[in-house]
């Protein structure tokens, strides 16, 4: 295969449907003439069998205020944790499985946190994003790294390509948003290119906030009567943070790199739970990320390519809890990775590849704990298409661990294998339905806190084990130039089954415990999204996407449970969200809607634990225009516009209305 | 326009398909009859028992058990005192009468809410930091707390007791006095209070600091074992303190001491090879409950030993004789009836769901059990 230079939408067939990026992206103009020269290095027709769902272009500009994870919510089958406020901790989990099953990926390469699993999407600003994608299961392009192909479900996060239009070498851009909880949010892009084979890109943030915002318990009696209703401000919570980031990205004859790298500064206090006669606390926390990453694509003969990534990244982190009631805590962890891929793709006919891969990881620890571990992956896959109709991936990975810690046990060595099938079928050539299916094993490996935290830790714990299969269908009708231009609808239907769940075990005397392999989950959900696109008449276009989320994930671990066979913790049966986009000239509106439904806040389904449904609305208005050369953009949003008093957590207030406004300008 | 039928239908189904926020309402009290029936004029008259709730969770609530009405009343606090902002609080430590008042040590809360003992309904709330035990002498409650006097630094201070006149319900006074006190007993005049040092292991205190009551100041500390916990007092004027061990090579064990009767020191006498989380005394009988865990087999080892307190000898290694010790996976929180020597344990499970009250006779057979809240540990007795 040659290299292809495509336009924006760069996702295979129909299946693009989903979100399609030429129809969001319609009213655009400035931003679609830009994007021109994206280069894909693959054959297309063994993109995505089951394609991603996908944030880009217009909907992830009216989001541009907002984290990662608050993007995450429009995606089905997804639930975060969110503990409130600008600076609280955010973490998703895909389908009931657990935020350590989930792989979260930085321009293709794995974000690790060898110590505890979770990687707090909070802390990522969708400030030079381009694309955020979920996928269930793994991404079905086998040409990627062996640990891609381990997932229980990923996320890939893209920052931005540099662009340049015609007889232009540099683009700058800067934006500025401010708002409720005293926000404050400048930065600054700047892409340079140097040759048509060699461009940089720079982008620089800094967001601080008093995290202050006012919130409200209100409980009335069984009889109706007010109980108690009162208001506070959130305390703690302020956050200050810097970002900045830089690439170099070049085209070699046949192939392409990159080179990377980030860094990211914080202090933040942790506001902590509102629990009676408890207004405030005392935790405070640091963080320092940096990492430098690059990648090399090169397609060596017309029939095999290759590609390799290589990290090193180096994580600080300050935990320290200055409430004069409690315990002081000072504690430091700083962790160290290491990481090499290789991977590649034969191409054995048109209509069938093979792929290899091996990556090589070290972790280590250092302070608080000293250990390390080496991981490896391998991964073999094969993809086979038949014309347009059927596609066909089959991978399997395997994961070795071999863990190094002195003073105490070590870990044994583990190895774990994760196939996968995954098949799509269009049946007709019109209409455009589209069949899938997925069957998918993956592990997610003990954490360093699950195997060695003090007194807590267990070195002889096996790896987390889940599977997936996955049944679905696709269906959109595309009518340019009529006014109910175009359709789509997605549905899933899904049981996962969680197995050696690790979970937190009581053990002896008081408030020791342990990590086991304990907890069993069963989980049946079904995944649905919808949208449509109306081409009004006055040049009005109405965008409205909606997605729907059910799921049972009960608790099977054990009939002498009390909680035997309930819904776990904080999943509700029914979640989703809705979107309408109305774009007229320069102006744009939009408005969204989340919804998370009844849940409970421990694992027995008692009303002492039952959880409130919440939703909220937020509305947003943009409006560009440009003068003497220089494109304006202003935004103002409205979040919570109802102002509802929720908890996501239990006692972690969300904040209620607030307000955000933002301005850029590019040139 | 199919379509547009379409989406409304389905835009429809999921609107129908969720519900909708309503007030948040109190939780209100539950109640379930006891299969041992009402049983009028007894006395005493019921027992509370109070629910730790896991930290962070607010979820300490308290239960009491009605014996005259042969009836559990899960949850009372909330729908007694609707206007306590956010209930009776996080992490429930201890519950205690005196006089006509109930008290309970909320942890995490920071607080000693205090309660008329018949209608539970609030009296006012001492602002006490990270409050551990009570208990009472001649007008005084005495609340031990991991916060003393001063707060040196970054280490972890050094602990206190608070004393409280339980007429006008106010601080009166404070000594310091070892690491994280817990249990706390009056003998003679003086006030034992076992320390922990929970927050600096591998560093455990090992001491039972000793409060002079008129002057209520530390006036020396007793070396016992490290990591201690309880300290009760039996009839015969023996303190029985319980030490934790480490968990590590420092077994648990169970310590018998006296004050030496010439130079009135505090010793110890006995120590006994009994792992001990926590016990109950009434008569010459003290029953001990204790969970081990082993590494070996990655599990729990639950002992349920009866000794006799005049001779010092285990009567047996679980009182529990009917076989139903095997349902309990976790006893955390013991209680004996003053009057027929009824045994009440509770079961904490796996501390993330609600717990189970049993009630035993004095022969050890399961006589009825109960759900309680969240990690069910402290109960006291209503007159």
């Amino acid at each position: 295969m040659t290299m292809k230079f495509l336009p924006a939408l760069l996702i295979s067939g129909a299946l693009a449907a989903l979100f399609p990026a030429h129809l969001a992206a319609a009213s655009v103009e400035e931003t679609d003439s830009v994007s021109l020269d994206e280069i894909v290095v693959t054959a297309q027709s063994f993109k995505d069998v089951i394609p991603a769902q996908t944030l880009k272009g217009k909907e992830l500009e009216i989001l541009r205020s907002h984290s990662v994870a608050d993007a995450l919510r429009y995606f089905s089958g997804v639930q975060i944790k969110d503990y409130g406020g600008v600076g609280g901790i955010k973490t998703v989990n895909i389908r009931s499985m657990g935020t350590n099953q989930m792989g979260v990926y930085y321009n293709g390469i794995q974000l690790g946190n060898a110590q505890n699993g979770q990687v707090d999407l909070g802390k990522f600003s969708l400030e030079n994003i381009e694309s955020v994608e979920l996928y269930n299961g793994q991404r079905s392009d086998i040409f990627q790294s062996a640990r891609e192909f381990s997932s229980a479900g990923s996320i890939y996060l893209t920052t931005r390509f540099p662009r340049f239009r015609e007889g232009r070498n540099a683009n700058f851009h800067v934006a500025l948003r401010a708002g409720s909880f005293d926000v404050f949010n400048p930065s600054v892009s700047f892409d340079y290119r140097i040759s048509d084979a060699l461009s940089v890109s720079f982008n620089g943030e800094w967001m601080t906030s008093s995290g202050k915002y006012k919130f409200r318990y209100r409980r009335v009696t069984p009889a109706g009567e007010l109980a108690y209703d009162t208001t506070a401000t959130r305390q703690n919570g302020d956050i200050d943070a810097v970002r900045f980031e830089g690439g170099i990205h070049g085209y070699l004859p046949r192939g392409r790199w990159k080179a990377y790298l980030y860094h990211y500064n914080s202090e933040r206090g942790v506001p902590g739970a509102i629990v009676n006669n408890v207004w405030r606390r005392g935790e405070r926390l640091w963080d320092r990320n940096s990492f430098a990453q690059g990648m090399l694509e090169y397609n060596i003969t017309r029939r095999w390519e290759t590609k390799v990534h290589l990290k090193y990244a180096f994580d600080y982190t300050r935990y320290v809890n200055n409430d004069d009631k409690l315990i002081r805590v000072d504690n430091t962890y700083k962790q160290k990775e290491a990481y090499i891929s290789w991977a590649n793709r034969f191409e054995l006919l048109p209509n069938w590849d093979l792929s290899a891969a091996y990556d090589f990881q070290w972790n280590g620890l250092s302070e608080y704990m000293d250990v390390s571990r080496v991981s490896q992956w391998v991964s073999l896959a094969t993809a086979f298409a038949l014309g347009d109709c059927f596609k066909a991936q089959a991978s399997v990975a395997g994961n070795f661990v071999n863990e190094e810690k002195l003073e105490r046990d070590q870990a044994p060595f583990k190895s774990r294998f994760t196939p996968g099938v995954f098949l799509s079928y269009k049946p007709f050539r019109r209409p455009n339905l589209i069949l899938r299916a997925f069957y998918k094993h993956s592990y997610r490996m003990p954490t360093f806190n699950d195997l060695y935290y003090t007194d807590m830790g267990n070195a002889y714990l096996k790896p987390e084990a889940a599977i997936q299969y996955n049944v679905g269908v696709t269906y959109d009708i595309d009518r340019p130039g009529r006014l109910f231009r175009y359709f789509s609808i997605v549905t899933d239907v899904y049981y996962n089954n969680v197995r050696d769940k690790i979970v937190a075990y009581p053990k002896g005397q008081q408030f020791r415990w342990t990590m086991l392999n304990l907890g069993k989950v069963d989980i049946r959900g079904v995944d649905a999204q919808v949208m449509a696109v109306f081409s009004l008449p006055a040049r009005i276009d109405l965008t409205a996407k909606a997605q729907y989320t059910y799921q049972r994930a009960i608790d099977v671990t054990s009939p002498a449970d009390n909680y035997y066979r309930h819904q776990i913790p904080y999943i509700p049966w029914h979640s989703g969200s809705a979107i309408v986009m109305l774009d007229w000239r320069t102006w744009h509106l939009n408005y969204s809607f989340i919804y998370t439904g009844e849940r409970y806040n421990q694992q027995e389904n008692i009303r002492y634990n039952y959880t409130q449904p919440w939703y909220t609305s937020d509305i947003s208005l943009m409006k560009s225009f440009s003068v003497r050369g220089i494109a304006f953009k202003v935004t103002a949003e409205v979040n919570n516009l109802f102002s509802q008093d929720y908890d996501v957590i239990l006692n972690y207030p969300m904040p209620k209305r607030n307000y955000r406004f933002g301005v850029s300008i590019d040139f | 326009m199919s379509y547009f039928r379409f989406i409304i239908i389905a835009f429809v189904a999921l609107v129908m398909a969720a519900s909708c926020r309503t007030d948040d309402e109190i939780v209100p009290i539950e109640f379930e009859n006891l299969p041992c029936g009402a049983q009028p004029g007894t006395v005493p008259r019921g027992m509370y028992l109070l629910n730790e709730g896991n930290m962070g969770s607010n979820k300490s609530t308290l239960d009491y058990d009605d014996f005259r009405l042969g009836r559990y009343c899960r949850n009372i606090y909330a729908e007694r005192n609707p206007n306590v902002i956010k209930e009776l609080g996080d992490v429930g430590n201890d519950i205690a009468i005196y006089g006509s008042k109930l008290y309970a040590v909320i942890n995490c809360s920071h607080k000693v809410e205090v309660m008329d003992a018949v209608t539970g309904e609030r009296i006012t709330k001492i602002d006490i930091p990270n409050c551990r035990f009570i208990t009472f002498h001649e007008g005084n409650a005495y609340v031990s707390s991991y916060i003393g006097p001063v707060n040196s630094g970054y280490e972890a201070p050094l602990g206190g007791v608070y004393r409280i006149d339980t007429l006008s319900l106010a601080v009166t006074g404070l000594a310091e006095v070892g690491y994280q006190p817990e249990e706390m007993a009056v003998l003679d005049g003086r006030l034992y209070v076992a320390n922990s040092g929970g927050y600096r292991p591998p560093l455990y205190d090992n001491t039972v600091s000793e409060i002079d009551l008129a002057s209520f100041a530390q006036v020396r500390q007793i070396p016992v074992a490290i990591n201690l916990l309880r300290l009760r007092k039996d009839r015969y004027d023996n303190l029985w303190i319980s030490s934790r061990g480490n968990n590590k090579d420092v077994p648990s064990r169970l310590f018998r001491a006296r004050r030496n009767s010439s130079s009135g020191i505090l010793e110890v006498c006995d120590s006994y090879d009994i792992p001990c989380s926590n016990l109950a005394i009434r008569g010459d009988s003290l029953y001990s409950i204790s969970t081990e865990w082993s590494d070996l087999t990655a599990s729990n080892t639950v002992a349920y030993t009866l000794l006799d307190i005049p001779s010092g000898k285990v009567l047996s290694d679980c009182f529990i004789t009917d076989g139903s010790e095997t349902s309990i996976s976790k006893p955390y929180g013991i209680a004996l009836h003053p009057s027929n020597g009824d045994i009440y344990l509770t079961d904490a499970k796996y501390y993330v769901s609600s717990g189970t009250l049993l009630c035993y006779s004095r022969e050890g057979r399961l006589r009825w059990s109960v759900r309680t809240g969240d990690i069910p540990s402290a109960m006291t007795f209503l007159k």
